[in-house]
């Protein structure tokens, strides 16, 4: 079978009420419901999760580790967006 | 919900190897908080990469690697795969004749479990930029191996348990390490797959207690499995160090942690123990515990026998990969209708909008 048929998906499981998806891993399947049920017996046959997304890998746009340090530089030199920042006099309560 | 599932595990930290791959899940998770930023446009890869590797962090799919490093990962973890895959047939062997309904339950989910390891593995080969329809035809042509030890036969229901006990155990010992690989696809599959063989090695050792506590019939089909599968398990972790090619390399680049003779010896000396709780014995004359080296020495499997069946002359390879090609070849109508079917609903969704 040809990739173009069988494309790729990234699979998210959400493990339980409350918590975020987490990527899981991938695999091949010629439709989502497809992907939707092979992802439910391979990714969650223990129980691992309550919820599964699956999306195709060609719809992903990856950040690339090349220009990691400055495409995330802002994070790092605006150190005025981290509360540890900013002084607090003392003996302000509850700030 | 399967009937058979069971509720979410105890929340004990595992002993022994299940403790190892928890330990290697942890280690991972540590290691992912040591920052590092990603080389920058001037950095000399090669050094960088080396950097990684030392630190014991992990390489992902977007880093610069050896162009080696990518081959000799993409062949062993392939390899790997397909051994999960043409695995399924010795075991799906016995499904139908499973001696209690329980047993065949058991059966069904472990083989299920060994489709959900290959496509595990077959996706982190595919991180290092191949695809598994690749992967797939390479077996298929036999240009890429799988595990000796699925062209062995199963001949009696005890070959079941003893799969699952030396087979599985084999595999287990010479998977946990690879759990803190250096390649972050890999070692992340590896933590998965060691979680889910733990209890295959278990069903396999209750098959065997069960049938050693039995008839002496049943007592004496245990034993006999045992007699077969115990060198073939030996084997399976390749061949002396001496003789062994990508060993070296692969120790550098953190792939593998421990060379296949130290693998075999703590097999060996796991299973001595298990075999005198079965009240079966191990089918080694020369087996006896060493106090200088505190190990037990014990007699090399047949080396000669290992490169035969790894050549393709062993009792079913040709049966095993006959089965497989007849599986791909007779299921490309399914693909087709598959792709099809999907085709279509593409373009009437892109009518619709």
């Amino acid at each position: 079978m040809s990739t173009e048929r069988a494309p790729l998906w990234e699979v998210f499981v959400r493990p339980r009420r409350g918590l975020a998806h987490t990527h899981v891993g991938s695999l091949h399947a010629p439709d989502a419901e497809l992907a939707l049920r092979n992802a439910r017996d391979l990714y969650t046959r223990r129980q691992e999760g309550v919820s599964i997304w699956v999306v195709p890998a060609g719809a992903i746009t990856a950040s690339s580790p090349d220009e990691k340090d400055a495409f995330f530089d802002p994070a790092a030199d605006k150190v005025y967006r981290h509360p540890t920042f900013y002084e607090v006099p003392d003996g302000v309560a509850h700030l | 919900m399967y009937g058979n599932d069971f509720s979410a595990p105890e929340n004990t930290p595992g002993g022994g190897l299940l403790g190892e791959v928890e330990a290697a899940e942890a280690a991972l998770r540590e290691a992912a908080t040591r920052q590092r930023g990603a080389a920058g446009p001037d950095a000399d890869l090669e050094a960088y990469f080396a950097d990684v590797i030392d630190a014991d962090q992990k390489i992902e799919p977007r880093d610069w690697m050896p162009e080696a490093y990518r081959k000799t990962l993409i062949r062993q973890i392939a390899q790997h795969a397909h051994s999960e895959i043409i695995g399924m047939q010795p075991e799906g062997n016995w499904i139908s004749r499973a001696p209690s309904l329980k047993r065949k339950a058991i059966l069904l989910a472990k083989v299920q479990d060994e489709a959900g390891h290959g496509l595990y593995l077959y996706a982190a080969a595919e991180t290092l930029g191949i695809s598994r329809d690749e992967l797939v035809q390479l077996l298929l042509d036999g240009r890429q191996k799988y595990s000796s030890i699925f062209n062995y036969p199963t001949l009696t229901w005890a070959d079941v348990g003893a799969i699952g006990w030396l087979v599985d155990g084999a595999a287990i010992v010479n998977q946990v390490p690879l759990c803190r690989c250096s390649y972050g696809p890999y070692a992340r599959a590896m933590i998965r797959v060691c979680k889910e063989e733990s209890f295959h090695q278990r069903q396999g050792y209750e098959i065997l207690h069960t049938l050693a506590h039995g008839t002496p019939a049943q007592k004496a089909m245990a034993q006999d499995a045992i007699d077969r599968w115990w060198y073939p398990s030996l084997a399976m972790f390749g061949p002396p160090d001496g003789d062994s090619t990508h060993s070296a390399q692969s120790m550098a680049w953190k792939i593998k942690r421990f060379s296949n003779d130290e693998l075999r010896q703590r097999f060996v000396d796991m299973c001595v123990q298990q075999a005198e709780i079965l009240g079966l014995t191990l089918p080694d004359p020369d087996l006896r515990w060493n106090d200088d080296r505190q190990a037990y020495d014990y007699t090399q499997p047949d080396y000669d026998e290992l490169m035969r069946v790894i050549k393709g002359n062993g009792p079913c390879n040709r049966q095993r990969m006959e089965h497989r090609r007849r599986a791909h070849a007779e299921g490309a109508w399914v693909r087709e209708a598959a792709a099809a079917y999907a085709a279509k609903h593409t373009s009437r969704e892109k009518v619709a909008a």
